[in-house]
């Protein structure tokens, strides 16, 4: 084991992981975020606390995970390179450690052009591969990125996302395995809809013996509606939702449409769960939290295991 | 080359409002090359000028001059004789031209009448693009000759990120994706194993982050 982390003690004992997501509020609500994590209490192994996403100004993902882990529950700080330089994420990744947070999610965050700040600045100091880098530095070596020695190191089991269906496809197996290089422990990926283009992705990877240098969850996201089916597939960059899922969310009145939505979520964790080299799920549930416990049930993920 | 713009006639107006006498400077190298300040665009510029201050009924003294090089010192010299008569100065240059010119005529108002965009290159009749960002440490020679400072929308430098869609960047459709480009340009080399490989942290101490930058050549000087 590298660290304390719980989502790491579910990985190597080698049972399937759940985590889900949890997007703090807009303002100084911490009843919110308790509000949400507890929906997912005894449901998943790690929470991931979104850090202004969509570039939308929100509660830090630092301050939200604070609240979830005095609940005494296991947040998983997501962090982007958008909105700060290396000085100010290390010192977070150190804030975090020092209230028991030991799982984190490095990313690059979305542009802010898509945000409620457009005309914000752009850091970019590091890239996600760098921060991977860095976040393993600190962990192994106990240095700064700077080279400085820290005093009682963050031990932060490290996440990555990774998305099967941008372009290039043939840079996709090969953009996982630069992470892998980087340090990363374990991966979480876009919304899977597309099924058949995922498990060849997953080919690539088990090729290459990928898959026995990281942990591999798919991201699951139920859609509540048609409507949504169509908005992810023509306006979310990098999201593949095949006509057939938009055609059977239409198929369903539009009151059946949510569950119908469940179902497909649930069928699709039953697939993957045989495919080599999947370890886990991640249901992105967006402000639908409350219905994670059903599809966690439901795919014969519950109980969670005791560790 | 430096790429600029000309500002709005009316944004140009207001800075020169409370002024009779304008010495509208060009300049002769870059802005000449992407037509936002050079002879012919001061020209058009100093008659626009003087419409717009007739219609005001007002009259408007303008004395134009396209310098060779706005941003070397012997070439600024040559408004020596002609400052003295002007209110102000309204330079069609780069930023860099515009500060030259602040420098050497110290009790001289002067107003840039243009934005100085961005380093890039023609891409076809009357489009340029940004190519380089200036950041000291050049690294084209290791993705292809593509450079992901300047052009990709998060400067990755382990791009390219989840939001590439068909070679195109997640900000706009008319923007290419650098690192679809870098990956293309890569392949075409036969270098694509090369992808692999982390680059690490960059230094931007060689860039604008290391505080305003200088070159001193010992030889030269
Ligand atoms: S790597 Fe730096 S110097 Fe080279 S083109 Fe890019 S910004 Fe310019
Ligand atoms: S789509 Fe390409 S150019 Fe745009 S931010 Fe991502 S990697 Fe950079």
């Amino acid at each position: 084991m590298k660290t304390e982390s719980v989502l790491e003690k579910v990985l190597t004992s080698g049972q399937l992981a759940v985590t889900s997501e949890c997007g703090p509020p807009r303002g100084a609500l911490p009843d919110k975020v308790r509000e949400k994590a507890a929906m997912l209490k005894g449901y998943v192994d790690g929470i991931n606390v979104t850090d202004n996403q969509t570039a939308m100004v929100r509660m830090s993902s630092l301050a939200a995970c604070i609240i979830i882990r005095e609940m005494g529950l296991d947040p998983i700080l997501q962090m982007v390179t958008r909105d700060r330089n290396r000085l100010a994420m290390q010192s977070d990744i150190i804030g975090a450690y020092a209230f028991g947070i030991n799982t984190m999610l490095c990313l690059s965050g979305d542009h802010p052009k898509f945000g409620d700040h457009p005309m914000a600045a752009n850091v970019y100091d590091l890239d996600s591969v760098q921060l991977i880098q860095t976040v393993k530095q600190m962990r192994e070596e106990g240095i700064f990125q700077g080279g400085d020695k820290i005093l009682n190191p963050p031990q932060m089991f490290i996440g990555a996302a990774a998305n099967p269906f941008a372009d290039p496809f043939e840079l996709r197996v090969a953009r996982l395995a630069k992470k892998i290089n980087a340090g990363v422990d374990f991966v979480q990926t876009q919304c899977i809809y597309n099924l058949d283009k995922f498990e060849k992705w997953m080919e690539g990877i088990c090729d290459r013996g990928l898959d026995k240098k990281v942990y591999i969850m798919p991201g699951i996201t139920p859609m509540k509606s048609a409507g949504m089916a169509r908005y992810m597939k023509n306006r979310v960059p990098g999201m593949d939702v095949p006509d057939e899922v938009v055609k059977r969310m239409a198929g369903v009145p539009k009151e059946k449409q949510a569950q119908e939505g469940v179902d497909i979520a649930v069928e699709s964790i039953e697939r993957l769960k045989n495919v080599k080299g999947v370890h886990g799920f991640h249901i992105m549930a967006i402000e639908w939290e409350q219905i994670v416990p059903e599809i966690v049930k439901r795919s014969g993920l519950y109980p969670r295991p005791e560790l | 080359m430096i790429t600029a713009e000309r500002k709005p006639l009316e944004e140009i107006i207001e800075c020169i409002r409370p002024y009779d006498r304008i010495l509208l400077v060009g300049c002769n190298e870059c802005v000449t090359v992407c037509a936002a300040g050079g002879r012919k665009e001061v020209g058009l510029l100093a008659s626009a000028l003087r419409m717009a201050f007739m219609k005001e009924g007002r009259t408007l003294e303008i004395t134009e001059l396209t310098l060779e090089r706005q941003c070397d010192p012997e070439y600024v010299e040559e408004l020596v004789t002609m400052i003295d008569a002007a209110d102000a100065v309204l330079s069609m240059a780069c930023g860099c031209g515009v500060q030259e010119v602040a420098r050497r005529y110290k009790n001289k108002p002067v107003y840039p009448a243009v934005n100085t965009k961005f380093m890039g290159a023609s891409v076809s009749q009357g489009v340029w693009a940004e190519r380089c960002q200036g950041c000291g440490d050049c690294i084209l020679g290791l993705t292809g000759g593509i450079c992901p400072v300047a052009r990709c929308s998060k400067r990755l430098l382990n791009g390219p990120c989840g939001g590439s869609t068909s070679g195109k960047c997640e900000i706009s459709d008319d923007v290419e994706c650098a690192w679809q480009l870098i990956w293309d340009r890569m392949k075409e080399l036969g270098i694509q194993d090369r992808y692999e490989e982390v680059m690490v942290a960059k230094d931007w101490r060689t860039s604008r982050d290391g505080g305003p930058r200088k070159i001193v050549r010992e030889d030269l000087a």
